[in-house]
């Protein structure tokens, strides 16, 4: 079907980048403790599975687009930890120069568009993205991630029509990690099956154990080949679960130590995969902690890189407004 | 009694039309509902249903007529035991009664430093000018579509797309529902991802749905990405003040739009500058928000003959020299000003007047030359008073060059209320050419 290959990605590739993304959001979160990282910053720890299941079955050239909560997104997708700790921090050699902060990253050459701040913004969006793939014909798929806060958004039913209308190869991949902000999806949704809420456009869905990175990669093989097929959109309903607050800022009041702690103790999607390396031999203990050495080294050298890396010159204010030539 | 069958307006803005065809003939029993004749508008072809149960007594105007104003008298039914020699001569006693307020004047001033023409000259009206800009524009890149409500295969609700299905086919020209928040935000993800789309706008009371896109997803992105993410798309339709629709369809957004940084603002006033304008924001690799006036859409003016005809966004237009005051106005704006210029001329007062056709950038070097020469100006616009793109203006000419006013600048703006339906009343809301002689007599210091 494609000349594109599928990536060939390991479990211990997997280990790999759910590790990455655990210990870079740690360090994140540190450094925002410190005050080295300002505004809002939404960590993505207990989430990995998700984005790092659905990265290993896409395809070169296949697009990301999500929210805020976007740090693993662009760690999966292969950009560089420096450049992504660098914009937390604000500095010059972040993704946007510093000016786009944790909500607002972008790589053209990584296909990662965005890191939006707006609930919602990035489905229509990310159905663009879709709709230059099939003008294009280039059989790539865009994937459209977005919360079950934002699930409850109007212009997410737009584009799910124009997307089953025009049959554009997209895959909305709801992570629903249960609180949308501090209100859970119970007080927010008239109907919590998120999977379903493309059946009246007849877009097929269905629920997915996010903490299960196996899970993750099975669905989400079934939903490109859908629409990377012509058959139009796929819902993929993550089910998953955010350790932290919604951003620092947040206390998390809403819900019980207990809950949390269950979640971690028994659905950590990093503890789960570790378990089935060790179960099947491929890698011991000891090449375990040879990953977490890489890992724990690659981010603190990016925390380093992020508080020394100078912030923009203030000329910088004014540039990157308008581009002078015509294109 | 006789009864006249009178020339229908089809649309809020028809003036005139062409009589396309009679289905009926002299003689003819007609009853209410019968089609009788069909008409041609500039936007569309109707056909024309009996009210009145009869017969055909005369056939007053011809098949194939043009331009035939609206509410002229076409045919005469004849009730039982009428006859058409009677019926004649009680329509001569009779004479339209179109409503003046209704009806802007279409005088057309010509333009005084247009580009010189270096090609022929077509006169063509705005809404084909707009429609050659985007032909042209997609047979050069494959890249650019159109999408929008009825642009397909409507033709466009306003007819401004006109024929593009037919040369660019349905993947180029695409028919959305009415969901101006999706599709706009549709358009900026294909504009991310390297397309050149072109979304209209039935108006741009609509866009309110879509301007969280706009503004949030393709003004900021260049600026949120550090200069790497694009999002070339150009927003265009019908803006400002219709006729009759009220409050909710007649609304300058202008300044809402010109305030925002990351955007390019055009508004057009002739068919030529709507031609060269929207090629140039078709090519800018920038978001371009470009409000066009229903209006004019129907306005004829002269138009170079040639495929490559641009006109650089962020430079305004003196369009008549003068001495004695600086008028500056944009779009329809320009309109009023040339109404008004006729009584100043008769008043011996010699107006610059400048079209901005740009709003962001706004061309200030051009406003101030002219300042600098006359020493006075006044800002015509159609839109609310507060904050508006008059305010700017005014503003920017005290703090830039105050030792130059020989009179506190002054806008002549509509008026700061929802616009009103009722004719009398919205006429009243609109920059009149009274309002505007005021002003230009107060900052001139005539009585």
């Amino acid at each position: 079907m494609s000349s594109k290959s599928q990536k060939s990605v390991s479990k211990k590739d997997l280990y790999r980048d759910m590790l990455l993304i655990r210990r870079f959001e740690e360090k994140a979160g540190q450094l925002y403790g410190m005050g080295h990282i300002g505004g809002f910053c939404h960590l993505y720890i207990g989430q990995e599975a998700v984005v790092t299941g659905m990265n290993a079955v896409m395809i070169e050239g296949d697009q990301v687009i999500t929210g805020y909560r976007d740090h693993g997104h662009m760690l999966v997708a292969g950009m560089d930890p420096n450049g992504v700790m660098a914009e937390l921090t604000g500095r010059v050699d972040g993704y946007s120069r510093g000016k786009g902060g944790s909500m607002h990253m972008f790589s053209v050459e990584k296909h990662f568009y965005g890191g939006h701040g707006i609930v919602g913004a990035q489905v229509p969006l990310g159905t663009g993205l879709a709709f230059a793939n099939k003008y294009r014909e280039n059989n790539n798929v865009s994937l459209a991630y977005f919360g079950d806060g934002a699930a409850n958004q109007g212009q997410v039913y737009e584009s799910f029509n124009m997307a089953k209308l025009w049959n554009l190869p997209v895959v909305y991949v709801i992570e629903n990690n249960r609180y949308g902000m501090g209100t859970s999806i119970e007080r927010a949704s008239s109907t919590t099956d998120l999977s379903q809420r493309g059946l009246s456009f007849d877009i097929p869905g269905i629920q997915v154990d996010g903490m299960d990175v196996d899970a993750v990669m099975e669905a989400g093989r079934k939903a490109l080949d859908h629409a990377r097929s012509g058959k139009g959109p796929f819902i993929l309903e993550m089910i998953t679960y955010r350790y932290r607050g919604h951003s620092m800022s947040d206390p998390a009041k809403y819900r019980s130590r207990d809950e949390v702690n269950e979640m971690r103790q028994d659905h950590d999607p990093i503890t789960t995969l570790k378990e089935k390396i060790l179960d099947d031999g491929d890698i011991d203990e000891d090449g375990l902690k040879q990953i977490d050495a890489e890992i724990r080294k690659i981010v603190n050298e990016a925390a380093e890189f992020a508080q020394t890396a100078p912030e923009p010159d203030p000329s910088e204010l004014y540039t990157d407004i308008l581009l002078e030539e015509t294109a | 009694m006789p009864i006249e069958v009178l020339m229908p307006a089809l649309s809020p803005t028809m003036e005139k039309g062409n009589l396309a065809k009679w289905h009926v003939t002299e003689g003819d029993e007609v009853n209410s509902g019968d089609v009788i004749a069909e008409i041609e508008t500039d936007k569309a072809t109707m056909e024309v249903e009996s009210v009145e149960e009869g017969t055909i007594g005369k056939i007053l105007i011809e098949e194939g007529s043009m331009d035939v104003a609206v509410n002229t008298p076409i045919a005469i039914i004849l009730s039982e035991g009428e006859d058409a020699a009677t019926a004649i001569s009680d329509t001569n006693t009779n004479t339209t009664n179109q409503d003046a307020a209704e009806t802007p004047t279409t005088e057309i001033i010509a333009a005084t430093e247009e580009p010189a023409p270096l090609t022929n000259q077509v006169e063509i009206t705005v809404r084909e000018a707009l429609r050659d800009a985007m032909a042209e524009e997609m047979r050069l890149d494959d890249r650019v579509f159109v999408m929008g409500e009825e642009v397909a295969e409507y033709q466009g609700a306003y007819k401004v797309t006109q024929g593009l299905l037919d040369e660019f086919g349905k993947k180029r020209v695409i028919d959305t529902p009415i969901t101006e928040y999706g599709f706009a935000g549709i358009a900026c993800g294909a504009g991310m991802a390297g397309l050149k789309p072109i979304v209209e706008f039935m108006t741009f009371n609509f866009a309110m749905q879509a301007i969280d896109h706009i503004i949030n997803s393709a003004a900021k992105t260049l600026y949120m990405s550090g200069g790497q993410m694009r999002c070339p798309v150009v927003f265009r339709g019908a803006n400002g003040v219709a006729s009759r629709v009220a409050a909710q369809h007649s609304q300058d957004y202008s300044s809402w739009y010109a305030q925002v940084p990351g955007l390019k603002v055009i508004a057009p006033y002739s068919a030529s500058d709507a031609k060269g304008l929207l090629k140039a924001a078709i090519k800018d690799p920038n978001p371009v928000v470009f409000l066009e006036n229903e209006i004019l859409y129907g306005k004829s003016f002269p138009v170079p003959e040639t495929d490559d005809h641009i006109i650089p966004i962020g430079k305004a237009n003196v369009r008549q020299q003068g001495t004695d005051v600086t008028i500056v106005s944009y779009s329809r704006g320009v309109e009023y000003v040339e109404n008004a210029d006729v009584e100043l001329k008769e008043m011996g007062i010699s107006a610059e007047i400048i079209d901005l056709r740009t709003l962001r950038p706004l061309d200030m070097d051009t406003v101030l030359t002219s300042l600098r020469k006359t020493n006075r100006i006044v800002v015509v616009e159609e839109g609310w008073p507060t904050c508006s793109i008059g305010s700017e203006i005014c503003s920017s000419v005290t703090n830039l060059a105050f030792d130059e006013l020989d009179a506190p600048p002054l806008k002549v703006s509509g008026a700061d209320v929802p616009m009103p339906y009722a004719a009398n009343l919205e006429a009243l809301a609109l920059p009149t050419t009274n309002q505007i002689v005021e002003a230009v007599k107060k900052v001139t210091y005539r009585t």
